[in-house]
């Protein structure tokens, strides 16, 4: 409708994307255990379902915080008054703490420099809002987060530009790259405002190296450009190298305090280490003061609810909780990562070495009928339509190699995963194979009598016994 | 510490956020030195927001009753992991669904709302800058009737780069806005070449407090129909109505307009004025435009309501009788503050413009002024903040086009603090009369000497008093 503005119109929402049309495709069909075992399994879902139950006993523990409360005193009143943008002054100083303990205290955060925002999806518009104008651009390493598309670009009008990262260095960002990248925007006459990086990363689940930030603070600092690094995954790592932030590099280099410091930035949530995204709790941490005060304007489009801060602050200032959480987190998250890896494994599916994050970078290259993106989304459709699990595919990611798709682990049950794994080895073993052996089908008859393979019958095996098609 | 400037994008570094206006100075008096019934008795008194206190104790017993609203206590925990992770963009099915149904009584169940066009936002302040990025491109502009809320400038303007051409309204006829003002604002802004993509309005307006009647309604239906333009109606005072005439929504107007184009209708909405929740930030962004929802909820995510709330507010509306008695109390308690101010007001002779709903009246202190002008303004304004020690919202600061008006407001404070402001309001305004009278008085004496040889005695200071040894010769 003409009547309706360009951003109405036009698709740079991204959300008629590969990524979004396989969240459809589940929404009409979610696999349930026992209601409906033949649906599709959602593991395209970077949530992270692993430690309710600590947040839970705390809450059994903890009724004030619940009942608006405070030293049992009704605060209800005052909540339900508070919009001041500045935050709840005992949640920024928690969640000041909280960062800096998922970083083992090696830095510090200061309230003052934190802004609240609605999630970390309203943090990276509100700082392309405060740091670009329109038309100006953004550079990122690739494969990056599907939702930057929307998130960076939509109604900012900021332009991203792809910092080309290849599985022959296991995706790292080499110097190469980003100047090429500068290069590239420079010749499609946009200004380039800086670099924005996630680490640990989404979708490859790897931690950024000491030496790819000193790469990256080196470059910012010569090209004289920002850089934001969206931190969101800080708290899932669960295994070594372990989790280097961009400011503990800044202290180490001795440059807190300089210009470059204050071009750093980091965006915060606590929708993936905590499982929170419900509650929308995103956060913008910066050392330059017009930055601050500008995003604290900004937020007003987008306040924490005065209850979740609330609630929010009460749990995170127990640092009993906090650090018990941390540690058993980080354990469930191991063992789920380990899980999905040896059942891929087994299956002749090789994973992107991780040691982060709620998924999983797997290589699919070998099944692709070709090596294209066509291909891709060939595979990617069985996957999602045959198999009936949804995950995302690499292109989707802006990767710039067909053959790679991110399958997420923490979003559902043990069980559900084996399920998963199952139908894979099924997929796998089934077409890419001309002729079955006889002690394959023994092996499936079993799996037939169980309530929750009835998908087999769904399968389009050439071979399949006729009662079952 | 901050950066070259140039680093930084326009929006950062430039003040058309708006909050640099000298609107805040008197939120930062109030910030210096807030009263306090015992601690601070000498403070400034908040009179400048419009916050709902009124009825928080109703919401606070319906908590107590109710503890398996909240996914927190031992009564609701088994909902918290599902909720928790809840981020989908249409929000909670039980919360629109609350939602609407709150709407719906709010407007007496004269209307019906459907609950797939619920849209979140980060309350009316996310639901309006939301609308004016689906409805409008850089540069476009919305026509607002005067005087607005002053947050809209920020809200519809700073990210967006859309434009608000004032439509001039004036005391004349208490401010109505009129066929001839949004004709003739509509023709000047085409002629310089302005885009005008719609007309967004507050009903009940804040900072008038009055409700529009039904021909003021229709008139504004058939202008924006005409011109094939869109209507945005931030109804977030809906509730607030105490008097006649009753609120008559948009909604309830399309049903009786049916020529006028729905695509071009829209309604913003809030918790935060009827139910005195603005920390929950609990905006709605209801269109009748099928793409506008569409895409309006796509923005929402960036402004999503905490799925804790949305889960404890669905079970709060849900519950007809708490609403229905809700409903009730509110426009009770308003209209009774309402009527202790505006009769304190009368009684030392301050008229308020007539008025039906909001937290506020908009007080007519035009004969307080040195002259009639908006310096004037400010200078009364900055007196009655420094001197009389009560924060209250000079009218520029709503782009009043006449000078003398100030927007107070009476809910956000207990009825005790209330008859103080208004005894502190009394003796100033006893004494400023006192003041002018004196003033009068000296220059009906310099006119009787004109005759004479003026002596320069006459202009002493010592004149100021009534009883001055000249008064008496």
């Amino acid at each position: 409708m003409g009547i309706l503005s360009r951003k109405a119109t036009c698709i740079t929402h991204g959300q008629d994307s590969s990524y979004f049309l396989g969240w459809e495709a589940y929404e009409k069909n979610p696999y349930h255990e026992v209601k409906n075992p033949n649906g599709i399994i959602q593991m395209g879902l970077a949530e992270n379902q692993l430690s309710f139950n600590l947040i839970e006993s705390w809450l059994a523990k903890n009724p004030e915080a619940a009942n608006f409360e405070r030293e049992g005193q009704s605060i209800f009143r005052e909540l339900a008054l508070f919009q001041d943008y500045h935050g709840l002054p005992s949640f920024k100083n928690a969640m000041a703490d909280f960062m800096s303990e998922n970083r083992g205290n090696r830095v510090s955060f200061d309230p003052k420099k934190l802004v609240l925002t609605a999630g970390a999806t309203s943090a990276n518009e509100t700082l392309m809002f405060c740091l670009a104008d329109p038309g100006e651009a953004f550079l990122l390493p690739t494969p990056y987060y599907p939702g930057f598309d929307r998130d960076l670009k939509w109604r900012t009008g900021v332009e991203i530009v792809p910092i080309q990262c290849t599985s022959a260095n296991g995706f790292r960002t080499t110097k190469s790259a980003l100047e090429e990248a500068y290069k590239q925007a420079q010749m499609l006459n946009l200004k380039v405002k800086g670099v924005l990086i996630t680490n640990p990363s989404n979708p490859l689940g790897t931690t950024t190296t000491r030496t790819e930030l000193n790469r990256l603070l080196d470059f910012v600092s010569r090209k004289n450009i920002h850089l934001i690094s969206d931190e969101i995954y800080s708290g899932t790592v669960f295994t070594s190298p372990g989790f280097i932030s961009v400011m503990e590099v800044l202290k180490e280099k001795k440059l807190e305090n300089t210009d470059v410091s204050k071009r750093v930035h980091i965006v915060y949530s606590l929708s993936k280490d905590l499982g929170l995204p419900g509650f929308r709790v995103g956060v913008i941490y910066s050392n330059d003061d017009i930055v601050v005060a500008a995003a604290t304007k900004m937020s007003s489009f987008g306040l924490i609810s005065s209850q979740t801060q609330y609630l929010l602050s009460a749990l995170l200032s127990d640092k009993n909780f906090t650090k018990n959480y941390l540690k058993e987190n980080q354990i469930r998250l191991k063992n789920r990562h380990n899980k999905l890896v040896s059942g891929l494994e087994a299956v002749g599916i090789e994973c992107l070495k991780s040691n982060a994050g709620l998924f999983c970078w797997v290589d699919m290259r070998h099944l692709l009928r070709s090596n294209t993106f066509e291909a891709e989304i060939e595979l990617w459709k069985k996957i999602v339509y045959e198999v009936k699990i949804n995950i995302s595919p690499g292109s989707s990611c802006h990767c710039n190699e067909p053959g790679w798709f991110r399958v997420c682990f923490a979003n559902m049950s043990e069980e559900t995963l084996k399920v998963a794994l199952i139908r894979l080895k099924m997929f796998v073993d089934g077409p890419s194979s001309t002729t079955r052996s006889q002690s394959e089908h023994q092996r499936l008859k079993p799996l037939r009598k169980m309530k929750v393979s009835n998908w087999v019958l769904r399968l389009s095996f050439q071979d399949r016994e006729p009662e079952e098609r | 510490m901050s950066l070259d400037k140039n680093l930084l994008s326009k929006l950062a570094v430039g003040d058309k956020h708006g909050e640099d206006s000298p609107y805040f100075d008197g939120w930062k008096a109030y910030d210096n030195n807030p009263f306090h019934p015992e601690h601070n008795p000498q403070g400034v008194i908040q009179m400048g927001l419009a916050e709902n206190q009124l009825c928080s104790d109703l919401i606070k017993e319906w908590i107590k009753a109710n503890p398996q609203a909240s996914i927190c206590t031992a009564e609701g925990i088994d909902g918290f992991s599902d909720i928790a992770v809840f981020q989908d963009y249409h929000g909670l099915k039980q919360f629109r669904q609350a939602i609407a149904a709150f709407m719906e009584k709010a407007r007496g169940g004269r209307v019906r709302f459907e609950e797939e066009r619920v849209v979140m936002s980060g309350g009316a302040t996310g639901a309006n800058e939301t609308l004016m990025f689906c409805l409008a491109d850089r540069d476009d502009a919305f026509l607002v009737p005067t005087p607005y809320y002053a947050a809209f400038d920020r809200d519809l303007s700073w990210r967006t780069g859309v434009r608000i051409i004032p439509v001039e309204c004036n005391s004349s006829n208490n401010f109505q806005v009129t066929k001839q003002a949004l004709e003739s604002a509509y023709l000047n802004a085409q002629e310089t070449g302005i885009k005008i993509k719609g007309l967004i309005l507050a009903n009940p307006s804040n900072p008038l407090g009055t409700s529009l009647d039904r021909e003021t309604l229709q008139t504004l239906m058939d202008f924006i129909n005409d011109k094939q333009i869109h209507l945005v109606c931030d109804e977030i005072y809906a509730a607030t109505v105490f008097a006649e005439p009753r609120f008559i929504s948009v909604a309830e107007m399309i049903q009786e307009m049916d020529h006028v184009n729905r695509d071009l209708i829209h309604i913003v909405y809030s918790l935060s004025k009827d139910m005195g929740l603005p920390g929950f930030r609990v905006g709605v962004v209801y269109s009748y435009n099928d793409s506008v929802v569409t895409c309006a909820r796509r923005m929402s995510s960036f402004g999503l309501v905490s799925s804790q709330t949305q889960s404890f507010l669905a079970a709060m509306l849900s519950d007809q009788i708490f609403v229905d008695n809700f409903l009730k109390e509110v426009s009770k308690r308003v209209a009774k503050r309402h009527l202790i101010f505006t009769e304190g007001l009368k009684e030392m002779g301050v008229s308020c413009l007539t008025s039906n709903a909001g937290l506020f009246v908009l007080m007519d202190l035009r004969q307080m002024l040195k002259d009639q002008t908006f310096e004037s303004e400010m200078s009364l304004w900055r007196i009655i903040i420094n001197k009389v020690k009560i924060n209250i919202s000079p009218g520029s600061s709503f782009h009043c086009s006449e000078p003398g008006w100030f927007r107070v407001c009476f809910a956000n404070m207990d009825e005790d603090t209330l008859q103080i402001a208004l005894q502190r309001m009394k003796h100033f305004v006893l004494r400023h009369r006192e003041n002018k009278k004196r003033k009068s008085f000296q220059e009906n004496l310099k006119l009787s000497f004109s005759s004479m040889t003026y002596d320069e005695h006459v202009r002493t200071p010592t004149l100021m008093s009534p009883h001055s040894p000249l008064v008496r010769t």
